[in-house]
């Protein structure tokens, strides 16, 4: 199987994962299991590939010309790290299936499970910086999903917030360092990027890439100072803690430690550095874990210490260490994984986690007692064990240090007094809970597990044993496959042997057998009695309290932030607006200043002239009125676009002068329609006595900001207006309108073909607005007092004989109001149908097309409903104008659709040039259907704007024939 | 010519503008309208004014920026102006949704005394 298939698999047995029923457990397990299961194989299947040095790479190409591609790469450390998360995932899978209560979603658990299980299956095996953080990060989102998974519990929630925030901050520190490196090295493929080790460790860079990436793993790996998150993670179900905690999610920061090991390792900063977190998180994790009343929290703080042994191995750039810390790797996952599972049975079975109250369990349970104890064993260190081996190893690694005289001393009385702590808290875990008088106030009488939720532990105690008693026959091979990558090619020498003499690397050990039992003698009382809550004297070092605080106050410093520099008021948000756009403007014209150019000046006229002062007293009008009096405003902004217009075909532009006066009308209709649901505005009532002055400063500062961009504008276009405007592209499209476009209209051309994908997009905004105003109107229901009857019609005495009575009381309009101008406009349908096709034929060569026919057309119908109401007009004919949208844009997209199957880009037009028996000579553009498409959209997308609207009248019109209804309508 | 053009420009977009910034809704659409034009006005001018020299292909004359005025400005302004229409009806009813969940036509959705 290559590579990616192994890499889709458990994200492909995720998807299924989620859509399994609510309950199916067996099913669930099965499948994770399976897939886990599948890939193991496949992984051990690969070993002799790599054994002696061999890599394996796929590689796919994604973004080249960037250097981004999808890589996998299996060398023999990546190998043993997919083996562990592929073997340990079978094992969970199958624990987890007894674990999880029948009342828990099981389907959302094993979907994470397995998406979990992917993304570090290709953090191990991605071969390119960029897609380990990707990989990375992922991991982090997972964990945060399965930590949190018993959503409903505060302390989950809490702890799947904290372990996302330091990991993820770490993640974020890790892509700038990983980017940095990436830089120095010149590509982010791992192999260059292993190959250049000298480059990077002489780089000017590497004291600052190296911390950044540093962050990055040793927070994700719970080193000291970020250590606190793993604890809180605890809150999440065991089969999760005994995944993630022990064997995967925790050592992916050792994991690129390691992978890094060759180029980044060898230097002073990598020494003090990792090597110091490793060297506090060592002890203060074994330290805090003798106080732990909480088998998980116990077996956490356990976790932190060894990662933190496996980070010093690696920080004491010694090729051995780095050999020991792949070994310690291996070991700490099998023993903490079934301590894990053990703890989660105890947990199962008794109902409770508490050292305190658990005791002579092995009377109960001696099974699992027993698995339990020989894990607890192997993570004391005791002889025959695998966690001995590891921990001698690291031992003599601190007893055959070369350093400075002080730590030559330092280094072996640590790691005594970690030892010393371990042994300690593991006899807590195992005399403390097994062995003492029996308990009676348990939750529940413990009982053996049923068998196959105990299989994976005795699987994992007994992978601990063998590898204690027959190391160099069992994993010998597979550890010298695994770490000569990281030692970077040739393996220092070792012997994986439990004797070795009796040397200091054992005495060293039996001072911490003896201690351990020594201080867990003196404590054991005093914790059974209460006497420490907290870990003494560490307490005051707690990451936690310090987390809170710092979010705290970045929570309110971006209150305060937001406070300050924002506002929710809209008139200062647009004021700000305005005038940063204005300023925008304003800066690069006092750099290189306004000047008048020479162009000749167009003839004037008297007419023009005095057409636009008239439109500019309108536009001051509007200005001034648009609060008090809205129909004279609406009138005076007309007059303002028509104007516009006017413009247009002054200066040689129909067809937008077309557009325009079509546009003009349909706003109109659309604002008057508007008019009515807003309510009514009276002068002279001023609102609060206090805010008058208020109110005058601001309008001043409202008047000189929009006199100085007014001002703006007509400069920067007075300027532009004397001064030629060389354009090379335009010239292009009249030349090329004709014989490729096939129109002679060329502004219809550009619109319809060189510029069609523009005009799509376009057509496709008028068809989202429309369907946005179509939602928003139908769940608006109009203000009370706008419901009634025009006043025309209800200021009309009873017994006047007039059109304006209502006798049918017709929602919306009066019957037989307007009863000629209603002839009249019914009769202007057909003819407006005939002027809209005119404009549409004629577009390709004339002033004309799609848009202005489609407008013209909505028009002629939105007249219909004026006259003659919409329940009138709604009954003689059905327009859909939804069917019209969506037949508009599939016609406009299969139009450029067809250009693609036949090879051409997407809205290529054809011309065809046919002779057809009456009609003569005629042009076919294939654009033509194109702009079919736009015109039914727009005949669609208007009419239902304007019928939207429209249809409020009904709705308002009801509640006043029925007042008791208006009150419970408006409610 | 160029200085009534320039000066319809100028007093559009400052109507405009003063209109945007006013309290009512009613009137930030009209300020809408009036910016709209004065814009698609400046984007028309930008490609020079010419009188009688519509980009309409006609026989015999050769296609160059000296017989015909730029088309380019007339086809991006036609964009805008059916986009300025969309967005006017948009915002109409946005307004007028909001004045019938807020009960007033404050742009802020509440009256500035409460």
């Amino acid at each position: 199987m290559s590579l990616i298939v192994l890499l889709l698999l458990p994200f492909i047995g995720s998807c299924l994962a989620a859509v399994l029923p609510h309950n199916a457990r067996n099913s669930e397990s099965l499948l994770a299991g399976l897939v886990a299961l599948v890939g193991t194989v496949q992984v051990a299947l690969l070993y002799p590939q790599i054994a002696h040095g061999g890599v394996i790479r796929e590689e796919f190409l994604w973004l080249p010309s960037l250097g981004l591609n999808l890589v996998l790469r299996m060398d023999g450390f990546a190998w043993l790290f997919s083996l562990l998360v592929l073997g340990i995932g079978t094992l969970v899978s199958l624990y987890a299936r007894y674990y999880m209560s029948p009342q828990d979603p099981v389907p959302r658990f094993f979907a994470f499970f397995l998406a979990f299980m992917g993304a570090m299956l290709g953090l191990v095996i991605s071969g390119n910086l960029i897609q380990i953080v990707f990989f990375w990060e992922l991991t982090s989102v997972f964990s945060f999903l399965l930590i949190g998974y018993w959503h409903h519990r505060a302390d989950a929630r809490r702890g799947a917030y904290m372990a996302l925030m330091v990991t993820g901050a770490g993640g974020l520190c890790l892509l700038a360092g990983v980017l940095l490196l990436g830089h120095v090295v010149g590509s982010y493929d791992l192999d260059k990027v292993l190959a250049a080790g000298e480059l990077i460790r002489n780089h000017a860079l590497y004291p600052v890439l190296l911390p950044l990436i540093l962050l990055g793993a040793l927070s994700k790996s719970a080193q000291f100072p970020f250590h606190f998150w793993l604890p809180h993670a605890m809150a999440a179900p065991t089969p999760v803690s005994a995944y993630l905690h022990s064997a995967t999610m925790v050592k992916a920061g050792v994991f690129l430690l390691a992978r890094l090991w060759p180029v980044l390792s060898g230097s002073e900063e990598w020494f003090w550095i990792v090597g110091g977190a490793g060297a506090c998180t060592l002890l203060l994790g074994a330290f805090a874990a003798m106080f732990q009343n909480d088998l998980k929290g116990l077996l956490a703080y356990s976790t932190i210490s060894h990662l933190g042994l496996i980070t010093l191995l690696l920080g004491l750039n010694s090729p051995l260490a780095a050999v020991a810390a792949v070994f310690h790797i291996l070991n700490h996952a099998t023993f903490k994984a079934s301590l894990f599972m053990a703890a989660g049975i105890i947990d199962h079975e008794s109902g409770t986690r508490d050292i305190r109250r658990l005791s002579g369990l092995f009377r109960l349970i001696p099974f699992t007692a027993t698995l339990a104890m020989v894990a607890s064993a192997s993570m004391a260190g005791v002889p025959l064990m695998n966690g001995f081996l590891s921990k001698e190893m690291f031992f003599a690694e601190t007893v055959f240090i070369n350093s400075s005289a002080w730590i030559e001393a330092a280094l072996p009385v640590i790691a005594t007094l970690a030892g010393t702590f371990s042994v300690a808290y593991a006899l807590r875990f195992t005399v403390d809970v097994f062995f003492g008088p029996p308990t009676t106030d348990l939750p529940h009488t413990p009982h053996e597990p049923p068998r196959w939720m105990r299989a994976p532990v005795e699987l994992l105690v007994l992978t601990c044993l063998v590898v204690g008693v027959f190391p160099a026959q069992s994993v010998g091979p597979l550890l010298a496959a695994a770490a000569l990558p990281v030692v970077g090619g040739t393996l220092p020498e070792y012997s994986l042997a439990i004797w070795h003499g009796w040397n200091a690397p054992l005495i060293m050990s039996l001072i911490a057998m003896s201690g351990g039992i020594l201080l867990y003698l003196l404590l054991r009382n005093q914790l059974k009695l209460g006497r420490f809550p907290y870990p003494p004297v560490i307490e005051r070092f707690n990451g936690k309290r310090l987390f809170e605080y710092g979010q705290v106050h970045l929570m309110r410093m971006a209150r305060r932030f937001e406070r300050t520099m924002t506002t929710r008021r809209l008139q200062k948000q647009l004021f700000m607006l305005v005038l940063v756009a204005f300023l925008a403007g304003l800066l690069p014209m006092l750099q290189s200043g306004l000047s008048w150019g020479d162009r000749p000046k167009i003839p004037g006229s008297g007419v023009f002239v005095t057409l636009w002062l008239i439109a500019i007293a309108c536009a001051l009008g509007a200005a001034w009125q648009a609060k008090y009096h809205r129909l004279a405003a609406l009138t005076m902004v007309s007059v303002c676009g028509l104007m516009t217009c006017i413009t247009f075909v002054w200066f040689s532009a129909p067809d937008l002068a077309l557009t325009q006066l079509a546009v003009e009308v349909v706003t109109t209709v659309l604002i008057l329609l508007g008019l009515r649901w807003l309510p009514r505005r009276i002068e002279g009532v001023s609102p609060l006595p206090g805010s008058q002055e208020q109110a005058h400063l601001r309008r001043l500062r409202d008047l000189i900001l929009a006199v100085l961009v007014g001002g703006g504008m007509a400069l920067l276009s007075y300027a532009m207006l004397t001064r030629p405007t060389p354009n090379d592209i335009s010239s292009f499209y009249l030349s090329r309108a004709l014989p490729e476009g096939g129109g002679s209209n060329v502004v219809n051309v550009m619109l319809v073909d060189f510029r069609g994908f523009d005009t799509l997009g376009e057509v496709t905004v008028l068809v989202a607005v429309a369907l946005a105003v179509f939602a928003l109107l139908r769940r608006f229901r109009p203000p009370r007092e706008s419901m009634q009857l025009p006043a025309q019609q209800r200021l009309l005495a009873p017994d006047v004989v007039t059109d304006l009575v209502n006798p049918r009381q017709a929602a919306d309009t009066a019957l037989g109001f307007m009863m000629v101008p209603a002839v009249l406009v019914r009769l202007l349908l057909p003819i407006a149908l005939v002027v809209s096709m005119y404009l549409f034929m004629r577009g390709h060569n004339q002033p004309g097309g799609g848009f202005v026919a489609g407008l013209v057309m909505s028009v002629a119908f939105i007249l219909q409903y004026m006259v003659a109401g919409t329940q009138w007009v709604e009954a003689q004919m059905s327009l859909r104008p939804l069917r019209w949208m969506g037949t508009g844009l599939l016609c406009a997209t299969l139009t450029g659709g067809g250009a693609m199957l036949l090879g051409y880009p997407f809205l290529t037009t054809h011309t065809a040039h046919l002779h057809l028996p009456l009609l003569g000579d005629i042009h076919f553009a294939s654009a033509l259907f194109f702009d079919v498409g736009i015109f039914t959209v727009v005949v669609g997308s208007t009419l239902l704007i304007l019928t939207a609207l429209a249809h409020q009248s009904v709705r308002g019109h009801r509640p006043a024939s029925q007042p008791k209804a208006t009150q419970t309508g408006a409610a | 010519m160029e200085e009534v053009i320039a000066t319809a420009i100028g007093v559009l977009a400052a109507s405009g503008v003063w209109l945007i910034l006013r309290p009512r809704t009613f009137q930030v659409v009209m300020g809408l309208c009036l910016l709209s034009y004065g814009v698609n006005l400046f984007i028309f001018s930008m490609g020079s004014l010419f009188i009688g020299k519509e980009p309409i292909i006609k026989d015999g004359v050769p296609q160059d920026l000296l017989n015909y005025t730029d088309p380019l400005p007339q086809a991006l302004v036609l964009t805008a102006i059916v986009i300025s229409f969309a967005m006017t009806a948009l915002f109409l009813v946005v307004l007028l949704a909001s004045r019938g969940l807020t009960g007033t036509d404050h742009v802020d959705g509440r009256e500035p005394n409460e």
